[in-house]
């Protein structure tokens, strides 16, 4: 035991542990109910981060995304603080729009490289890009 | 003899997902129970691999026929029946032989639980633990569910999965039963309480049992609680399930909020304190 940890009892702040078996299981049976193995889950949460990012700048330090149940109900939760918002959102990334928006099977890098470098994404030659809004098969916005 | 009732007999499955939460102790004490109220109960053992329930209410020596030969129709229903001798209100169809696993469908579960139900007012099925084929089976043959759990957690996760099956399945309703309860650990909180069990779950509450060495001297003497000893704790909690399911309105008690003496709020305020024991 840590002398926090003894302080914290000291003041009966430690939690009892029948309210941290009730946490963790609002947290497992949300996972077991909604069948989504992690890596999907993780998949999902990177390819969400990476079109939120192209509006706005986020603390990606803070980011939480994470499913959570009640009354059976399974809802997926995210918080996202934002920074600031972009003026003119980013294109999407450049190799979705190269490759026709071949629906990216393996998203992982590009939400790393986004994630990381979201300014030098924007050399996207400034031309005043309208927003890529739906998923334009055919559609590279660079004219 | 049994008799013929006019209304349809409600089939009532008893699982938990997890083992040893208390299943069969449950249908043991819950027949005895509904059959002292007058109504006419089997109970059938539908955990073929582990059977149990022929223990439990003392029936062990008794049987001569099972599910088995029923199914095999080399012998009659009322041939294999176990009457109680005490309450012979209640009947026990006992599970056949192991090697059934391999062949049995629910096809067959709902053809034997379909007999009885023509001559009882009530069939409560004692599911096999696990969320296997032998649940499934006892699964589809019930008209509806109770779930028991356990205030821990590898129980209520558990209890969580053959919920999700349940409703996949279409039984309803299901309601839930919590066994083992230690008001004194609910009080300081350090076991889930009554209602973030119900909550988490997402059921009706419809009963709480609470932890009682009377339980294991009932098992060992054969003789279910609800026969003999009614008035002890857990005694108390299995009669008052079976009231309930009649339809009659007993209240709940919420052990949590039970007071407890000066001297435990005493010792429980300078455990909390200082953490020291």
């Amino acid at each position: 035991m840590t002398l926090l940890d003894f302080i914290n009892r000291l003041l009966g702040r430690q939690k009892p542990s029948g309210t941290l078996a009730r946490q963790r299981l609002q947290l497992v049976l949300a996972h077991d109910r909604s069948d989504l193995n992690p890596e999907l889950l993780e998949q999902m949460r990177r390819e969400i981060l990476e079109v939120v990012q192209r509006y706005v700048e986020i603390d990606l330090e803070s980011c939480d995304v994470s499913l959570e149940t009640e009354d059976r109900v399974t809802a997926l939760l995210a918080n996202l603080p934002i920074k600031r918002t972009r003026e003119v959102p980013l294109p999407r990334s450049e190799e979705s729009a190269a490759e026709g928006g071949a629906d990216a099977p393996s998203p992982q890098a590009e939400a790393d490289e986004a994630a990381g470098g979201g300014a030098s994404e924007r050399h996207g030659e400034g031309e005043e890009a309208p927003a890529p809004t739906s998923v334009p098969a055919e559609s590279p916005p660079q004219s | 003899m049994d008799a013929v009732t006019s209304a349809p007999a409600r089939t009532i499955l008893i699982c938990s997902g997890k083992g040893g939460v208390g299943k069969t102790t449950l249908t043991a004490n819950l027949g005895i129970a509904l059959a002292k109220l007058g109504q006419s109960v089997a109970v059938l053992d539908a955990d073929f691999g582990l059977r149990n329930l022929d223990l439990l209410l003392g029936l062990e020596n008794r049987i001569v026929y099972t599910a088995q030969e029923v199914l095999a129709e080399s012998c009659r229903l009322d041939q294999a029946l176990v009457k109680h001798k005490q309450e012979p209100n209640l009947s026990l169809l006992p599970a056949g032989n192991p090697r059934m696993l391999e062949w049995l469908t629910p096809e067959d579960m709902q053809k034997i639980v379909g007999m009885l139900a023509e001559r009882f007012d009530y069939v409560l099925i004692d599911a096999p633990a696990g969320v296997e084929q032998g649940f499934k089976n006892a699964a589809a043959a019930a008209g509806e569910a109770i779930v028991v759990t356990n205030p821990e957690v590898s129980a209520v996760r558990d209890a969580d999965r053959v919920i999700g099956l349940l409703n996949s399945m279409g039984v309803t309703p299901v309601q839930l039963i919590l066994n083992r309860v230690r008001p004194k650990m609910m009080a300081s909180q350090e076991m889930l309480s009554v209602d973030e069990v119900s909550d988490l779950l997402a059921l009706p509450l419809l009963g709480l049992v609470v932890e009682d060495e009377q339980v294991i001297v009932s098992t060992n003497r054969g003789e279910p609680l609800t026969l003999n000893n009614a008035n002890s704790p857990a005694g108390r909690g299995y009669s008052n399930i079976a009231r309930r399911l009649g339809g009659e309105a007993v209240p709940l008690i919420d052990p949590s909020k039970e007071r407890q003496g000066l001297r435990s709020r005493l010792m429980n305020k300078i455990r909390k304190t200082t953490g020291l024991f």
